[in-house]
C-alpha cells in the first residue's frame, strides 16, 4: 500500500518535469547547441593550434563534452526547483502527504530524464561524427552518464534547496558549474599540471566521469573505467544522502 | 469534535512575532474566517496548520492529528487553495488534477471520474484540456479550489481565495464556495480582508491583529458588541470625560484624529450628545458592520490590499 503510495507520487513528480521539459522547447535547444557550439569551435580553435592537429583534439574532447551536458542540464535541472518555490508550485507538492524523501527521488527522477536525452542525443551525435564507438563503448559511455547525471542533479537540487530566488543562478554558474567542469580535465590532460590544481582536480567529481569515458570511447585513461564509476557512485550516494537531508530541512 | 484546536500558537522570527499565541477551536462543519489587515498573521497561521511551518511554540490539533507530530496524517486531512497561484502554468488544467490525485494516492480507477466531479463544481469542464498559461485570474482559482477538493479533504483551508479578483469574480468564487459548503460536509476556514464578504459567509470570524486574537464571535455578535450604533465626531475641545459617563454609550476610540463612539439608540440619544460634546466640527452616525468592529477592537482601520505592498515594493526598487 505504502509502495504503491510512494511510485505514484514519484510517477507524478516525474511526469510533471517531463511534460514541462517538452513544452519548454527553448531550454532543450540551447542544451543540445551550447556543447555542440564549444565542440566544434573550442575544439577546432584549440586543436589547430596542436601539434597533433584538430581532429585528435576533437576527439579528444568529446568526452569532456558528454560530462559537460550533464553539468550544465543537470544542475541546473536540479536548480531548477527554485523556480518551484518561486510560482509556488513547490508548497502544492510539499503539501501533499508524500514524504520529502518521495519529493526529492520524484524531482531527480524527472530532471535525469531531461539530462539524459540530451547527452545521449549528443552522444548519438558523436557517432555520427565519426568517434570510435564500439556497441560496448556506448553501452558504458551511458551508463556512466546515468550515474554521473544522478550525483549531479542531487547537487542541484540541493543548491537549490537552499536557494530563495532564481536571481541566485547566476552564482552557481560562477560557483559550481564551471568549476566542475574547467577542472574536470575535459578540455585538457591532468598529467602535467601543477601540484595544486591537480589537488583540485581530484577533488572533482566530474574528473572521474570524464576519465571513465575516455576510458571506453578512447581507450586512454588515468585509472579504469571501474574505478571511475565506482567513484562516482560513492558521490552519488553521499549527493543523495545530503539531498534528503537538506529536503527535509527545506522551508518555503 | 473539534476540527481545528490550537493552544498558544506562536511563530517568531527574530525580534517579529507574525503569530504571538492563538487559542483557536473550530468546529466539524462549520465556516471560519480569520479577519484582519495584511501581515495580522493569517497566513502564517495557515502555514502551520497545514504543517508547511513548524510552529516556534505552542500545539495545533488538525482533524485529532498533531501539527508537528503527525505531518503526514494532517497533510492528508486537508485541502488547501493558496493565496498565490500555485497551479504550473505549463501543464493543462486537466494534468494540474491528475498529478493531484496521484500524489494523493486516489485509486486509480476513480481518478477520471472524481476529476470530472470537482470540474464540474467550478465549471471548468469545457477548459480542461487548455494549459493553465490561458486562463483568467478567475478560472485559475476556480481550478484550485477543484483541486483542493479533489482529494475530499475533511478540512480545506481557503488563503484570501478573491485576492487580486474583480468585483464580479469575487462574488463567483464566494458563490461556488457557499455552493460548496452546503453540498459538501466538511470544516471551511478561510483568510479574508474583505468584511462583508466574511460577514456573509461565516459561521464565525476571529478577528487578529498583530499575532493575536482580538475577537472572535459570530458576525452578529461581534457587531452587537460595539454596542448598537456608532456616532463619529470630529472637534478639537470636545467633552469627552462627560460623555463617557452617559449610560448610553459603551465606549469611546480616538482613530485618526476621530472619535469613534459606541452608542445605543443613536437616534434618540444624538442630541444628547451633541449637547454634551460641545463643539462639533463633523458628525457621522451609522450602524456597525465588521469594519467598525475591526475598528472598535485594534484602533484602525484596515488597509486595502496594494497600497501598502506597492509602497513597499517601490522603495525597495528605489534604493
Amino acid at each position: 500500500m505504502n509502495i504503491r503510495k510512494t511510485l505514484k507520487g514519484l510517477y507524478a513528480l516525474w511526469f510533471r518535469e517531463f511534460r514541462v521539459f517538452t513544452r519548454e522547447k527553448s531550454r532543450i535547444i540551447s542544451s543540445v547547441c551550447l556543447p555542440l557550439f564549444w565542440y566544434f569551435i573550442f575544439g577546432n580553435g584549440v586543436g589547430s593550434a596542436m601539434p597533433s592537429g584538430a581532429g585528435n583534439y576533437q576527439h579528444f574532447i568529446f568526452p569532456g563534452f558528454l560530462a559537460m551536458t550533464i553539468i550544465f542540464t543537470g544542475l541546473f535541472a536540479g536548480a531548477y526547483i527554485v523556480w518551484d518555490k518561486k510560482v509556488d508550485f513547490l508548497k502544492e507538492v510539499l503539501i501533499t502527504p508524500l514524504s520529502r524523501t518521495t519529493v526529492f527521488f520524484g524531482k531527480a527522477m524527472g530532471s535525469m530524464t531531461d539530462a539524459l536525452i540530451q547527452s545521449y542525443f549528443l552522444l548519438f551525435i558523436g557517432i555520427l561524427l565519426g568517434i570510435p564507438f564500439t556497441p560496448a563503448s556506448i553501452f558504458l559511455s551511458m551508463l556512466m552518464l546515468f550515474v554521473f547525471a544522478n550525483g549531479l542533479i542531487s547537487l542541484g537540487l540541493i543548491i537549490g534547496s537552499f536557494m530563495e530566488s532564481p536571481e541566485g543562478y547566476g552564482l552557481i554558474s560562477s560557483f559550481v558549474i564551471y568549476p566542475l567542469f574547467l577542472l574536470s580535465g575535459a578540455l585538457y590532460p591532468l598529467d602535467n599540471l601543477p601540484g595544486w590544481m591537480k589537488f583540485l582536480t581530484r577533488l572533482d567529481p566530474a574528473t572521474y566521469a570524464v576519465d571513465g569515458l575516455r576510458a571506453v570511447i578512447l581507450g586512454t585513461s588515468a585509472l579504469s573505467f571501474t574505478s571511475n564509476l565506482l567513484i562516482v557512485l560513492g558521490f552519488d550516494v553521499l549527493m543523495a544522502a545530503v539531498g534528503t537531508w537538506a529536503f527535509k530541512r527545506m522551508k518555503l | 469534535m473539534e476540527s481545528i484546536k490550537t493552544r498558544e500558537l506562536k511563530k517568531i522570527y527574530g525580534e517579529i512575532k507574525a503569530v504571538d499565541g492563538i487559542d483557536l477551536s473550530v468546529n466539524e462543519g462549520e465556516i471560519f474566517g480569520l479577519l484582519g489587515p495584511n501581515g495580522a498573521g493569517k497566513t502564517t497561521t495557515l502555514m502551520m496548520l497545514s504543517t508547511l511551518l513548524k510552529p516556534t511554540s505552542g500545539t495545533a490539533l488538525v482533524n485529532g492529528f498533531d501539527v508537528v507530530n503527525s505531518p503526514d496524517r494532517v497533510r492528508e486531512s486537508i485541502g488547501m487553495v493558496f493565496q498565490d497561484p500555485s497551479s504550473d502554468t505549463l501543464l493543462s488544467g486537466y494534468e494540474n488534477l491528475k498529478l493531484h490525485a496521484l500524489m494523493y494516492n486516489l485509486p486509480l480507477k476513480e481518478i477520471n471520474k472524481k476529476i470530472e466531479k470537482v470540474l464540474e463544481l467550478v465549471d471548468l469542464q469545457k477548459r480542461k484540456h487548455d494549459i493553465v498559461k490561458k486562463y483568467s485570474g478567475g478560472m485559475r482559482r476556480r481550478l484550485e479550489i477543484a483541486r483542493g477538493l479533489l482529494h475530499e479533504p475533511k478540512i480545506f483551508f481557503l488563503d484570501e481565495p478573491t485576492l487580486g479578483l474583480d468585483p464580479q469574480t469575487r462574488q463567483h468564487i464566494w458563490e461556488y464556495i457557499r455552493a460548496l459548503a452546503a453540498k459538501i460536509k466538511m470544516t471551511i476556514i478561510v483568510t479574508t480582508h474583505y468584511m462583508e464578504e466574511a460577514e456573509k459567509l461565516c459561521n464565525r470570524i476571529a478577528i487578529i491583529d498583530h499575532g493575536r486574537i482580538v475577537a472572535l464571535d459570530s458576525p452578529k455578535n461581534l457587531v452587537r458588541a460595539t454596542g448598537g450604533d456608532i456616532v463619529s465626531l470630529k472637534g478639537c475641545k470636545l467633552n469627552l470625560s462627560e460623555l463617557e459617563k452617559l449610560a448610553f454609550v459603551k465606549g469611546i476610540k480616538t482613530v485618526d484624529g476621530k472619535f469613534l463612539i459606541a452608542v445605543e439608540n443613536a437616534g434618540k440619544n444624538l442630541q444628547e450628545i451633541l449637547r454634551i460634546a460641545g463643539e462639533v466640527e463633523f458628525v457621522e452616525v451609522h450602524s456597525p458592520d465588521l469594519n467598525d468592529v475591526f475598528l472598535y477592537y485594534t484602533g484602525r482601520e484596515m488597509r486595502e490590499e496594494g497600497d501598502e505592498v506597492g509602497f513597499m515594493t517601490d522603495v525597495t526598487r528605489a534604493t
